[in-house]
């Protein structure tokens, strides 16, 4: 039982208390909970609504709302979907994400797990100062960084090269994975690793054969966590790349589908729904998963 | 759940520490080589791409530096030039406006819906899931989204509003300035409200049911069990919550760069967005790094205010800063 009335409520003969009243009357829970609830789904749900069949309507239903009701779809078209994908960089852009986001992830992820295990297990002097300050370039925002990094990035001669991009996110990753790694690591006991050392394994020998392979499910997040951030970095590449080709999804989409004078609404919303579904799948196997490593997938 | 293994594994530790005396030296020994050696690659990445830019970017803000010519010292010049800059200090005030706004009502909304989602609920795992996902999707995506519901002609919104009789004419969202800085608002509140609700809901897991059992044997009503039990309870995991909010909202770029670009006539200019605007397509570097540098003081007191609340919180628990 997760909700508000206690049970060992009903035997104390006060079933007159509020707390039952309010569980019991099924209208007034319909009007408390369910009709909030529903107009909160209802509203953080419809701009994916309007996004997905905004992509698929064709141009005069678009803007017709006299003969088409507007929440619904007749004769859906590809056109805008094809266009995206055969006359315009789209897939460029989409490989592009993919290829900065998963090297950048990667390089957080490798550099994240040695800090995290330094900070939460070797305890070195000045590991909690580490970890402090770990925490608080967390929360040094991009919005400040990306110009001084945008002359970094154009002396070193990595303007318009997504290397200019796969180095920059694991600023904001690295603090990021190394952070929830922690709090991992110190989830999996102490006594493992220390039979481990009694037994003569060296430090690294704990590191590869015990820890990681107890923290995949930890891993598994910080990854896709560091995935979906990296995905969804638009000020670095708004700034950092320049030529057509080489841009990522929000960057391209925002920048190259938007004429001045004509809104391609249909074409704008299907780049916008198909640059999101990466993150919502990946996220769809997160939720699954976070369940799991919530229940103790380390119970030793 | 920490505690009994920490508890454990001191005695553990006490327990086996004469025998293992030489591999324990030795561990310590090489404790801070290692340590050292496991740092360097989180180290080397952080130090060279976060903090001397920051550094370098505090540095630009007192040179005049612009794309393509390096700058000199001027001292002060830029941020006296800011000083009687109006846009500048309109940008200020939309961003403090923004912030508070868009923050007061992520956490009053965030909670209820945190408070609906811990009732008891058919299908709740899949309705949690679909929560998260205006936090999920890309921020310059969504703002797309809202950008077609909040267009001039076509806003879907003016046209239900139109059909129930509520008005007569499509509401302007965007070109009027007080409409504009409500609608960028509305869409940085639903895209945060997500956040605020899981992890609060998180939080309202935690508190143990027999709290609410007590309280409701004393004839305490549901007010009062949200009053003087979630509240008090929920107040740690808040200040958390709500720091990063205000943070992340305080540095907002991607919803107006896409929805207005700063515009009508600078009436929802962020700090971000004129540093950006002064900086890359302006090529000003050095004044929009000083305006960058300007919100700093304003993160650091967020982060100061939290810290040491958090501090006193734990405190008063009983807790060791661990």
């Amino acid at each position: 039982m997760s909700t508000l009335n206690p049970p060992g409520a009903a035997d104390s003969g006060q079933s007159d208390n509020d707390g039952m009243r309010y569980l019991d009357s099924g209208m007034r829970r319909l009007v408390t909970v369910y009709l909030p609830l529903t107009v909160f789904m209802i509203v953080l749900l419809f701009p994916f609504y309007w996004m997905a069949i905004t992509a698929f309507k064709p141009d005069h239903q678009l803007t017709d709302y006299k003969n088409y009701s507007p929440f619904w779809v007749w004769d859906p078209t590809m056109r805008h979907i094809n266009y995206l994908l055969f006359e315009t960089s789209y897939p460029h852009w989409f490989w592009n994400t993919i290829v900065i986001s998963v090297a950048a992830t990667a390089i957080a992820l490798a550099c994240s797990v040695f800090a995290a295990y330094a900070i939460e297990r070797l305890r070195f002097t000045g590991s909690r100062y580490v970890g402090l300050g770990i925490f608080l370039a967390y929360l040094v925002p991009p919005s400040i960084l990306f110009i001084p990094l945008a002359l970094m990035v154009f002396k070193l001669g990595l303007y318009d090269s997504p290397f200019a991009l796969i180095l920059t996110y694991p600023t904001f990753l690295i603090p990021f994975c190394t952070w929830l790694l922690m709090g991992y690591f110190r989830s999996i006991p102490f006594e493992l690793e220390e039979c481990a050392l009694i037994d003569g394994a060296t430090r690294w020998q704990i590191l590869t054969k015990i820890t990681l392979p107890l923290s995949v499910p930890g891993l598994i997040s910080a990854g896709i966590f560091a995935f979906t951030l990296s995905w969804n970095e638009f000020i670095y590449a708004l700034t950092f790349i320049q030529s057509s080709e080489n841009k990522t999804v929000p960057v391209g989409v925002l920048t190259e589908l938007v004429r001045s004078d004509v809104y391609e609404w249909g074409s704008l919303m299907a780049g916008a729904l198909f640059g999101s579904l990466p993150v919502v799948i990946l996220y769809s196997f997160f939720v699954e998963h976070y369940v799991s490593s919530m229940t103790g997938a380390v119970k030793e | 759940m920490q505690k009994p293994n920490a508890i454990a594994a001191d005695a553990i530790t006490a327990g086996a520490q004469p025998p293992a005396r030489s591999w324990l030296s030795k561990a310590l020994e090489g404790r801070n080589t290692l340590g050292g050696l496991f740092m360097l690659p989180a180290a080397a990445v952080l130090l060279i791409f976060l903090t001397y830019p920051l550094a370098l970017g505090v540095w630009l803000g007192f040179t005049d530096t612009t794309i393509g010519r390096p700058g000199q010292f001027i001292g002060l010049e830029n941020y006296e030039a800011l000083w009687d800059d109006t846009v500048f200090w309109l940008a200020v005030f939309n961003t403090l406006l923004y912030t508070s706004v868009a923050s007061v009502f992520k956490f009053a909304l965030g909670l209820w819906l945190a408070l609906l989602l811990n009732e008891r609920l058919p299908f709740k795992a899949f309705i949690r899931a679909i929560v998260l996902l205006p936090w999920v999707v890309p921020t310059v995506l969504s703002a797309i989204a809202f950008w077609w519901i909040y267009d001039a002609q076509f806003s879907i919104i003016s046209w239900a509003l139109i059909q129930i009789g509520l008005i007569d004419a499509p509401i302007n969202f965007l070109g009027d300035a007080t409409n504009a800085r409500a609608s960028v608002i509305a869409a940085n509140v639903w895209r945060g409200i997500p956040f605020v609700a899981i992890t609060l809901l998180a939080g309202l897991q935690t508190i143990p049911q027999s709290l609410y059992e007590a309280a409701t044997l004393d004839g305490a009503s549901s007010w009062q069990r949200f009053r003087y039990i979630t509240l008090p309870m929920l107040t740690p995991i808040i200040a958390v919550v709500m720091t990063f909010s205000v943070l992340f909202t305080f540095t907002d770029f991607q919803l107006i760069y896409v929805l207005t670009r700063g515009g009508p006539v600078n009436a929802t200019h962020l700090m971000a967005t004129l540093s950006f605007q002064r900086a890359i397509p302006g090529g000003q570097l050095g004044e929009g790094a000083a305006i960058a540098v300007a919100m700093i003081p304003f993160l650091l007191s967020a982060i100061l205010f939290s810290y040491f609340g958090l501090q006193r919180r734990r405190w008063q628990q009983g807790g060791r800063d661990a």
